[in-house]
């Protein structure tokens, strides 16, 4: 144990399990969830592990429930979480959009199902990448990363909760089926205190502090409940006193601030991972589970002679845009394996400007992409 | 007499957000009157007003926690019982009072209402019922009674209305009551009480609604819907709740009907935590 009081060591665990001890490691204390398939277990180990490190595990009527118990846990100090797949990250959508209004730190973790509807529950799909991105009503900006092992979910968690912490925005942790329930080797390391992130409290006493005044990055400090702040939040358009303002002029103001703070802040937050890109003239794109097909698709490729690499987005939101602009100069075309119809790929299209040809390989969900169904998107790519 | 009359001199004052005033209620509506008892009671009960945090949902009465002087949260629709549920599991040492309306709390949110009081939170719910959705017009709602004109019941209403202090105590708030606007003095001293006591709380606040319910329904507007109160309601502190239905131009029970004392979930969960602790303990 260490201070935070998680595990130290080598473990083989699924990711579920690494997730929720990624967010131990964080020094998560609260975590309100529902049962749902198949992110049960990470619920689950939080319910042994919590009370373990003196947090509390609350198992709610409803995922809508959950995500506004995980609001009001931050705003009482503490680091908070949920965690779901599909239909209810759905219900979660308008409450996570409270949590951008409010500016409350957060994370919200989907393991990603086969869908519309119910779907098939127990089986993997990475449908849900666009509604992370603009689920909720308005506009927003919100930050979503994309765990490809269970040693990836535990770091990425960790992760998730710093850039929550410092950017006082909910982080989407978008993994997925394969990840959740596929068991590896997770190394967990030491996390020391100044490895974590605690948002910035105020400077100045209640009577000077203004709850949406922003900082130097656009972000403002965060007082909580019980420190004789005397705070107002509201999911209403608000001042920087938090107050409630019905004009078109304090929207554009807020609205620019919530947006633009994420925005220019992108360097910060977008994190991705390149695999022989450097002479690489046919790029794949991918995330989640499909960055380990994709890895074996670029051997294949590689193999017989063609000079494929790979863009592996960590940060899926915001967009790594500047990094896909730079590389559609170099590339004659980007395939896009996805277990979705076609998501990310509308991304990396608006990004490539008719530079590179953008081809979808797409996967409906149920299973993960044959490296032979990207190896032939690859070859016609070359082809053309 | 003439102190209380004074403005300077009301013990609220401090507990209020003048830079906001004045409020968007309309005249005639029994909202203020329940923040002045709100606000009152905080005094009354000796609750430290650095520790209270205010949450209110959507609708007239979802606005009382942006004129409150308090940490106080404006959140969604139906959704003030949950985030005040993680207020309170956040931080044991707040006192977490929970101020919104029936369409808010027992509609959209009346799946959470019956699960906050079936684990005891410790917390306070403050429902001002007015019947109806005032914010938007006038619409029906759970709490309206059979017969009752809406804007969306132009015929009257054909459903079935629910008895909120009967609904409660069945779902295990430790204490429930109902007062009207009327009795500002016993509404007061519950609200102190129930901020006071341990676990689950429920004070449901007959209010008039004269711009929008109370004009569809013929009933009578500003001192007189306090004349029509004194003459309608009953007091029977300790009834049973389920003699509580509120009809059409019927008598309104109230009084206190239910102050019990059982382990709130902070108590239970204390007790898991220490065990868990225990177990980690006896591993190592």
């Amino acid at each position: 144990m260490t201070e935070n009081q998680g595990l130290q060591g080598e473990f083989f665990i699924n990711g579920d399990v690494a997730c929720a001890e990624g967010a131990i490691s964080a020094g998560c204390r609260f975590f309100a969830g529902y049962p749902i398939t198949p992110a049960t277990e990470v619920a689950e180990r939080m319910s042994t592990r919590l009370p373990q490190v003196g947090g509390v595990y609350i198992q709610m009527e409803d995922e809508l429930a959950s995500m506004c118990a995980v609001l009001g846990a931050s705003w009482a100090g503490v680091k908070a979480m949920t965690s779901t797949s599909g239909p209810g990250f759905s219900l979660m959508m308008e409450n996570i959009g409270l949590g951008v209004m409010l500016e409350t730190p957060c994370v919200v973790v989907n393991i990603q199902r086969a869908a519309p509807s119910t779907g098939l529950p127990t089986m993997v799909g990475q449908g849900d990448m666009m509604q992370a991105r603009w689920g909720s009503h308005g506009s927003y900006e919100i930050i979503a990363l994309a765990p490809s092992s269970p040693q990836d979910i535990f770091d990425l968690t960790i992760l998730a909760f710093n850039l929550s912490e410092e950017y006082r925005v909910p982080v989407l942790i978008m993994s997925d089926e394969v990840v959740g329930h596929m068991s590896e080797k997770v190394v967990m390391p030491r996390v020391p205190p100044e490895d974590l992130i605690y948002r910035r409290r105020p400077k100045v006493g209640p009577d000077d502090y203004l709850p949406y005044e922003p900082d130097a990055n656009l972000v403002p400090s965060m007082a909580v409940a019980g420190e004789g702040y005397h705070f107002h939040v509201t999911g209403l358009t608000h001042d920087e006193r938090g107050y409630p303002v019905m004009t078109a002029e304090a929207q554009d103001r807020l609205v620019r601030r919530l947006v633009d703070k994420i925005r220019l802040n992108r360097r910060d937050i977008i994190r991705c991972k390149e695999v022989e890109l450097e002479d690489a003239d046919i790029i794949l794109c991918a995330y989640g589970v499909s960055v380990r097909i994709a890895q074996a698709a670029v051997r294949m490729a590689r193999d017989e002679g063609i000079r494929a690499g790979l863009l592996q987005l960590i940060t899926v939101w915001p967009f790594a845009e500047e990094r896909v602009r730079e590389l559609s100069l170099q590339a004659k075309a980007f395939v896009v394996p996805e277990i979705n119809y076609g998501q990310i790929v509308l991304e990396v299209e608006r990004c490539a400007g008719g530079r590179a040809r953008t081809i979808l390989v797409p996967h409906m969900g149920g299973s993960v992409h044959s490296p032979q169904a990207i190896l032939e998107a690859i070859r016609e790519a070359h082809s053309d | 007499m003439i102190d209380d009359l004074n403005v300077e001199n009301r013990p609220v004052e401090r507990y209020l957000r003048q830079d906001r005033l004045p409020h968007i209620w309309c005249s005639g509506c029994g909202i203020g009157i329940a923040v002045d008892c709100f606000l009152r009671a905080i005094d009354r009960g000796n609750i430290d007003p650095d520790k209270l945090s205010l949450v209110s949902g959507i609708g007239c009465a979802g606005r009382v926690a942006g004129y409150a002087k308090l940490d106080s949260f404006h959140t969604t629709h139906g959704r003030a019982i949950p985030f005040a549920t993680g207020l309170v599991l956040g931080n044991p040492e707040l006192t977490v009072v929970v101020f919104s309306g029936d369409g808010d709390l027992v509609a959209i949110g009346g799946n959470h209402l019956i699960h906050a009081a079936r684990r005891n939170i410790d917390m306070t719910v403050i429902c001002v019922n007015n019947f109806n959705y005032g914010m938007t017009g006038g619409q029906v709602g759970p709490t309206a009674p059979l017969e009752a004109r809406t804007t969306t019941t132009p015929y009257g209403n054909y459903e079935p209305a629910f008895n909120l202090p009967y609904l409660l105590s069945a779902s295990g708030a430790c204490y429930v009551a109902r007062w009207t606007v009327l009795h500002a003095r016993q509404l007061e001293r519950a609200i102190a009480e129930a901020m006071t006591r341990p676990g689950f709380s429920f004070v449901e606040v007959v209010s008039p609604c004269p711009v929008v319910y109370g004009r569809m329904n013929r009933e009578p507007k500003g001192l007189d819907s306090m004349h029509y109160y004194q003459e309608k309601s009953v007091v029977r502190n300790g009834a049973d709740p389920k003699d509580a239905d509120i009809e059409l131009n019927g008598p309104i029970v109230v009084g206190k009907f239910v102050d019990i004392a059982r382990p709130t979930l902070w108590d239970r969960l204390r007790q898991v935590s220490s065990r868990a602790q225990e177990k980690v303990k006896a591993k190592v």
